[in-house]
């Protein structure tokens, strides 16, 4: 057995050519894909029509000053904003393709925001030629249009709850350029508490001050819970965010996760295909099953070595990514190689079984390689994508072939994305041990 | 029809010639293969297929394509199991060289001795190999990768591995298709001389004038079936043939086969 895995290994140094194809290749495509995942799509643009006059765009609502302007850096993170002449500059970029969507603010929009009484109305456009791209504008559009009158309504909110302040603690106001003082219910009522003291119990007047020293004192405190309420009716709900299911680390680290299981695939697929196939291409397999080797034993050993190289390149890989590209917690190591080592080994099963199949070389290569690749993107397929029973068919395809349980457990490894560690290692134990159990019995058949 | 053939096998000029050549009559057979049956789903490749070899005897199995010959081969090489009947020797008592050159390409000539000489755990090796390289006259391109030399070398090494264990039976499956006449010449020299050293062998072939001339014995099987067990002169004269030259002979075979149906 010993000399059959050198013998294989001093193959393998013989064609420098196939191995650095065998490995350069995974590496390029897993690079690829992750940089492709982490980038996000091409930008849409947005067309943005400003009607209100420049020297307008700072406005009073309420009391305090808004800048018009003001949500449009937000916006303009996620969208590429091109500013329109007039309302039909827009309306036209959106027919003629060059923007997804138009936001066209009216004129009167800051008259109407600082009277408070009429609600202004904003339009906006949307080109549907590519579903995605709308989606993602509209909502884009919908958040920063929901954050905008949260920001307004608040705004309202603290001018009211300041004026109300007043009225209950006294204070100063500007009206038209002139500061007016503002007495104040807590005054009002601490002076009449004060004359109220100077008067004999039973004076008409005594009697009458009593009733206005109670309402002060009421309104005093009910004051000071409509403040309260006027909060909360600001933000009528209030949202707390859970993800559930699905990706649960960053786009970019969970492309990580991708472009390593890529790779460890690629490599160690083809290679335990390869190194199987070959012993039939050269007609040898027939003079190890002779007694020389069992089937098992050379399943086992071919499996081995392509877990072995397919482990230790994306170990090198992982290793250069940290040092050259991401910064990965370093402190995680220790999990990379359980499971590193696992998804190699069920790759490898994986390989020689589809090796089994295979009378040479370039025919277990096609075929590990049409096989793994459409498993790999249903397996990066989101649930939201597909319809309910479509979802479980991917599912079952997932839970069959080795990429999901290797991507699921990378991610763990690599990111410390939550969830169990144990789980996917266990699945992938199984596939092993199916898939040599498939490819020893698929020998059978063959001499 | 088993049955019939292990008679002839018994009364067999041919099992007398090789066994006064090596100086004991009646010796015990150097392989013994008894109502040897394999099935392919439906088809029946092998059926019931018996005979004896004693040893340094030389024996040609001939017959017509798909006639069961490399199966028959590869079963008494323990390559695949038979559906019945039984094999006196183990798979490592028996060399095997099949039909293509089943050594690794990318590896030197020596090198895919060694490997095979570690694998069958011979005992020492590095002497083996070293014998076997002189034994084929491979010495010179010992350091060679085998991928790179003639067909008729690579020829010589395949049948190198299958003797490095030094077998007391030799199986070979057309080893002489890929030859030219020269390298013929010289591989069947090879073959005598093992079989004059007491090593019996069992090669197919397609060449009847090559089983005329280098074979004690000749097995004709068609459509899975033994339909003759003797010498090449008592092939010609069970189908009335003067055996007066090649060509006769060969004529004489396809008329054979022609009155057995096939
Ligand atoms: N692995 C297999 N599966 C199915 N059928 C097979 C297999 N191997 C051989 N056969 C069939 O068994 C029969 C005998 O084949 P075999 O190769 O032994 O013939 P052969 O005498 O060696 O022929 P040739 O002279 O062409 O080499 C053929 O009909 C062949 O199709
Ligand atoms: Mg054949």
């Amino acid at each position: 057995m010993r000399w059959l895995l050198l013998k294989d290994l001093q193959i393998l140094r013989r064609s420098p050519l196939l191995v650095a194809l065998l490995v350069i290749y995974p590496v390029v495509l897993a690079l690829l894909i992750g940089s492709a995942l982490s980038s996000s799509p091409g930008q849409p643009t947005l067309a943005i029509y400003n009607g209100v006059p420049k020297q307008d765009r700072t406005f009073d609502v309420a009391g305090s000053s808004v800048n018009a302007d003001e949500f449009l850096p937000e916006l303009s993170r996620a969208v590429d904003v091109i500013d329109a002449d007039s309302r039909e500059d827009a309306l036209r970029m959106v027919r003629d393709g060059e923007a997804m969507a138009a936001v066209i603010l009216p004129p009167d929009i800051a008259d109407r925001l600082a009277s408070g009484r009429s609600q202004p109305t904003v339009e906006v456009a949307y080109n549907t030629e590519d579903p995605v791209k709308q989606q993602a504008i509209e909502s884009q559009l919908k958040a920063r249009l929901s954050d905008a009158n949260r920001a307004l309504s608040r705004k309202y909110e603290e001018t009211t709850v300041r004026y109300i302040e007043m009225l209950r603690d006294g204070g100063s106001i500007s009206i038209l350029g002139n500061d007016v003082s503002i007495l104040g219910l807590k005054t009002s009522q601490r002076l009449i508490e004060g004359v109220m003291a100077t008067l004999p119990r039973d004076s008409p007047s005594y009697t009458a001050l009593a009733q206005v020293d109670r309402f002060a004192r009421l309104a005093i405190q009910n004051l000071g819970l409509s403040t309260e309420v006027l909060r909360s009716v600001g933000e009528p709900i209030a949202v707390r965010q859970t993800l559930i299911g699905g990706r649960r680390t960053p786009l970019d680290r969970y492309a990580i996760a991708v472009a390593l299981t890529v790779s460890l695939m690629f490599l160690t697929v083809l290679l335990a295909s390869g190194l199987l196939a070959l012993e039939r291409e050269e007609h040898a397999f027939s003079r190890l099953v002779r007694g020389l080797v069992s089937r098992l034993g050379l399943l086992v050993a071919k499996s081995g070595l392509a877990a072995l190289c397919g482990a230790v390149v994306t170990l090198l890989l992982l290793t250069a990514l940290d040092l050259f590209w991401v910064d990965l917690d370093a402190g995680r190591a220790p999990w990379w190689l359980p499971a590193l080592a696992l998804g190699a080994l069920a790759f490898a099963a994986l390989g020689v079984a589809i090796g089994t199949l295979a009378r040479e070389v370039r025919s277990a290569s096609l075929l590990a390689f049409t096989l793994s690749l459409p498993v790999a993107f249903l397996a990066l397929v989101p649930s939201s994508a597909v319809s309910g029973w479509a979802y479980d068919v991917i599912r079952v395809v997932c839970a069959i072939f080795p990429f999901k349980a290797t991507l699921t457990a990378l991610d763990v490894a690599v990111n410390d994305a939550p969830g169990s560690f144990a789980t996917p290692l266990l699945h992938l134990a199984a596939l092993a041990v199916g898939y040599v159990v498939v490819a020893r019995l698929a020998l059978r058949r063959f001499a | 029809m088993a049955d019939a053939a292990h008679d002839a096998t018994a009364s067999s000029p041919g099992t007398d010639a090789a066994a006064s050549r090596s100086g004991t009559r009646k010796a015990k057979p150097a392989l013994r293969v008894e109502g040897l049956v394999k099935r392919y789903g439906e088809r029946v490749a092998v059926r019931g297929v018996s005979f004896e070899a004693a040893p340094g005897e030389l024996v040609a199995l001939i017959g017509p394509n798909g006639a069961g010959k490399t199966t028959m081969l590869s079963i008494l090489a323990g390559i695949q199991p038979p559906d019945a009947g039984s094999v006196s020797r183990q798979p490592r008592e028996i060399g095997w060289v099949p039909q293509q050159p089943a050594v690794y390409s990318k590896l030197s000539v020596a090198e895919n001795l060694r490997l095979f000489a570690r694998l069958e755990k011979v005992p020492d090796a590095d002497a083996t190999v070293a014998q076997m390289l002189a034994q084929t006259g491979l010495e010179e391109r010992a350091g060679d990768e085998v991928g790179r030399l003639s067909g008729g070398n690579q020829q010589r090494v395949n049948i190198a591995v299958g003797l490095l264990a030094a077998p007391p039976v030799l199986l070979l499956d057309e080893p002489s298709s890929s030859l030219d006449p020269r390298q013929r010449e010289r591989l069947w020299q090879f073959i005598s001389a093992l079989a004059a050293g007491g090593t019996t062998v069992v090669y197919s072939t397609h060449n009847v004038q090559e089983a005329e001339r280098y074979a004690d014995r000749v097995l004709v099987l068609a459509d899975g079936e033994l339909l003759f067990s003797g010498s090449p002169a008592a092939l010609a004269a069970a189908v009335g043939g003067d055996a007066a030259g090649p060509q006769d002979f060969e004529s004489a075979f396809v008329r054979f086969l022609h009155e057995h149906g096939h």
